[in-house]
């Protein structure tokens, strides 16, 4: 069948620049560039473009330019380019759109109509060049309060917290999902930095448990792939995957392509087969199942391991994470809309949960009302892109934030939506050696540091401004933000005030 | 708290225990115990050197066998009662025997290692057991053997005397069960096998297509299915010899084998 669809993206080669020397079409793992012999030129096939800008990047001579096609069919707002191109698609092959990434529709994003307080006169803003200041951050239940003996020793038992030198963690990504290269940079960098990776549902390969393991949060998610007691024992924190903010309420396919014998023998399912992650945890169909993972899990572990609860940000998360902390879990990790994926249904995720500021600011504020605040810690992501929103996060009521974007572009992904192919150029997402070969492990580590380290120092900066030497003094300390150009009932469910208030 | 006894009947341990305790024994009374004490004192035992447990008075204790990760794989471990939901979670080894019912989530997650239950047991049996072998003398619940997977040398076998309810072998991605349908009642389970995409189920007896998901379908039995049911049956009768009928009887019956039409079910769905 003919394809009635345009290209999306236009390749422009400046031929001038172009020697010839092949690099685009070995960079490009979709087939965008052939060379011809006969010619002695390249050819472009557009068609197979997905704007990922590894060969415009790479070109060694600057000769290349890939820019989105312009929207050529008559305008209209209604239908639009993407609604009539994806409809063609559908029509020519009967299937479900994949995408990958987050969310890219222009869904209001409330960080950037957040403003952030600074001190002026009254009270002096403090300098974290000289002096200090506090982002260390503590990760698992706190205590209703803390009893203590007349030698001074603390005698109330306290849960298992972990220590992160910053709010920010690697939220889950999976083997399978991303390359080993990636998953190793990822740990790499946790353990430099002093934070957590997050194995996603892929499982652990075996040679990193003993390296990185204290820097893994392990998760057990509806598919179990690569669940065994030395996994869960290794780990310094485990978390039960319910949901995520790409695609709340859906399971997931691993296509096979992808189920390399390493990815096989990590996840512990037999080569070449789809690893399908039911919907649901089939043994999880109410509050108090729930808590019998937990305790199965804390069992499993003896007790030595914080147990998170990772769900999608939906419509009831606010009753849904006072359900979670209840059945015992030490963490709550909370994904928004525009958390990124692998791979998920098009419609899900650009329609499906809501966004990770209101339901972050939903949960802190209900688990207050409850008193229950202090026996869970509260992770947000979906949506974390710069150190100014880790700032908001806290202020709005979380303990730390997931990076999973932001830190897949610090490796060099472009966010060309792609990563379903299992093609990624960048050998991000992708179990192709040739591709994944491209993702040095040194060097991919050395920018997620970097990343971290710039985003703290800024955050410091930040705090000293308003006057704050720690991290946990902004903790739902929403007295510092305040809204504009907000509905009153978003400052409601966020719980500000208008500027100038 | 004042625990329920619950009357085993005649049953008696199946370990020669003898009347003074030998090193690498112990008793419990689990009577009123909370479940975390209960583990917590096995736990402690195991690393004390204990091997052999026998748990008396056992009532609705969950999570048994779950924290025993350590320095064996071999305890033994006989359960007097009836052990609450998740018995021998994410069990890495050891061997379980219980005399009497179990709840759900039994072998939740399962490694390796052995669990016989000389009764009935609950929903999701074997759920994502990825090694081991389960022995249930009577009938099961619902989704028995859920995405139950395989892997390598690790191919964990369900061998259930009774019948079960429905979503039988749900997800199933590898592994073996076994429905030998003994106590005469029919097999009334729906939806066997939907979604599976790996393993196989043997069934004796009968059932009508219409009992099966969309991803199975029914073929004779071969050379190696027959090997396979052979020795899961001898094993099944070793651990029930008062089942009271031979190997060759029970073979001799209707012999269904059910597995997936594809390893991909879901692999055309998409739009690329």
């Amino acid at each position: 069948m003919r394809s009635y669809l345009f290209p999306e993206f236009q390749v422009f080669r400046d031929e001038s620049k172009c020697n010839q020397c092949r690099g685009c079409e070995r960079q490009c793992a979709f087939g965008t560039h052939i060379y011809d012999p006969a010619t002695d030129r390249m050819q472009t096939d557009e068609t197979k473009c997905s704007g990922c800008q590894r060969c415009a990047i790479f070109c060694p001579r600057n000769a290349l330019v890939v820019r989105p096609t312009p929207p050529y069919y008559r305008p209209n707002e209604a239908w639009t380019r993407e609604k009539i191109d994806d409809l063609k698609k559908q029509a020519e092959t009967g299937g479900v759109l994949l995408s990958g990434c987050g969310s890219d529709k222009p869904f209001r994003i409330y960080w950037d109509n957040i403003v952030l307080n600074a001190s002026q006169v009254t009270n002096p803003s403090i300098d974290p060049l000289r002096e200090p200041m506090e982002l260390r951050t503590f990760l698992g239940r706190k205590p209703d309060l803390l009893e203590i003996d007349d030698c001074g020793e603390i005698c109330t038992e306290l849960g298992p917290n972990i220590t992160v030198e910053a709010p920010m963690l690697f939220s889950a990504m999976s083997y399978g999902a991303i390359s080993y290269q990636a998953f190793n940079s990822l740990a790499m960098a946790a353990r430099e930095f002093g934070t957590l990776f997050n194995t996603g549902e892929g499982g652990l390969p075996r040679e990193m448990r003993e390296e990185f393991g204290r820097y893994a949060t392990v998760q057990v998610a509806s598919g179990r792939f690569g669940i065994d007691a030395e996994y869960l024992n290794c780990a310094r924190a485990i978390e039960i995957k319910v949901g995520q903010g790409a695609k709340p309420g859906i399971g997931g396919h691993l296509p096979a392509e992808k189920v390399s014998s390493k990815v096989a023998a990590t996840r512990m399912i037999p080569e070449g087969t789809d690893a399908i992650s039911p919907a649901p945890h089939h043994d999880i169909y109410s509050i108090e199942d729930l808590s019998m993972l937990i305790y199965a899990l804390k069992e499993a572990t003896n007790y030595e391991l914080p147990v998170s609860v990772k769900v999608a940000a939906v419509h009831n998360v606010a009753a849904i994470a006072s359900g979670i902390v209840r059945a015992g879990a030490d963490i709550v990790a909370i994904d928004g809309m525009r958390g990124g994926t692998g791979a998920a249904p098009k419609a899900i995720r650009d329609n499906v949960g809501i966004p990770i500021e209101l339901a972050l600011s939903a949960v802190d504020r209900r688990l207050r009302e409850e008193g229950v605040r202090n026996r869970c810690t509260i992770i947000a992501g979906g949506g974390i892109r710069c150190s100014s929103d880790v700032i908001k996060a806290i202020a709005l009521g979380a303990d730390a934030v997931y990076i999973g974007t932001a830190a897949l572009i610090a490796m060099g992904c472009t966010l060309c939506q792609k990563c379903y192919t299992g093609k990624c150029n960048w050998g991000i997402c992708t179990q192709d050696p040739r591709l994944a070969g491209r993702l040095d492990t040194r060097i991919a580590s050395q920018r997620l540091v970097n990343l971290l380290t710039a985003w703290s120092f800024e955050i410091k900066e930040m705090l000293g401004g308003m006057g704050i030497n720690a991290i946990e003094s902004l903790r739902g300390n929403r007295d510092h933000l305040r809204g504009v150009g907000l509905y009153e009932w978003e400052l409601d469910v966020l719980a500000l005030k208008g500027a100038g208030e | 708290m004042e625990a329920q006894l619950i009357d085993c009947g005649t049953a008696q341990p199946a370990f020669n225990w003898g009347k003074s305790w030998r090193v690498g024994e112990v008793e419990i009374d689990a009577a009123g115990m909370p479940s975390k004490e209960l583990n917590n004192l096995l736990r402690n035992c195991m690393l004390d050197g204990t091997r052999h447990f026998l748990l008396k008075n056992v009532c609705g204790q969950r999570y048994i066998g779950t924290r025993l990760v350590g320095p064996t794989k071999s305890l033994d471990i006989e359960i007097m009662g009836t052990p609450g939901n998740d018995l021998g979670a994410f069990l890495s080894g050891h061997r379980i025997m219980v005399h009497g019912n179990v709840q759900d989530g039994v072998g939740n997650t399962m490694d390796d290692g052995e669990i016989i239950v000389r009764g009935r047991a609950g929903d999701v049996l074997g759920m994502s057991i990825r090694g081991g072998k389960i022995f249930v003398k009577d009938d099961v619940g619902y989704r028995t053997a859920l995405h139950m997977k395989e892997y390598m040398d690790k191919r964990p076998a369900l061998v259930i005397g009774g019948t079960s309810q429905d979503f039988l072998g749900e997800y199933m991605a590898g592994g073996i069960v076994i429905l030998l349908g003994l106590g005469g009642k029919p097999h009334l389970a729906n939806y066997i096998g939907t979604g599976m995409h790996g393993g196989v189920i043997y069934l004796r007896g009968n059932i009508m297509p219409s009992q099966l998901g969309q991803e199975v379908e029914i073929s004779p039995l071969d050379e190696e299915d027959r090997a396979i049911l052979d020795r899961y049956v001898g094993e099944f009768l070793d651990r029930f010899p008062d089942i009271g009928m031979s190997k060759e009887e029970i073979l001799e019956g209707n012999m269904i084998k059910i597995s997936p039409i594809s390893k991909r079910p879901y692999g055309k769905i998409y739009a690329y």
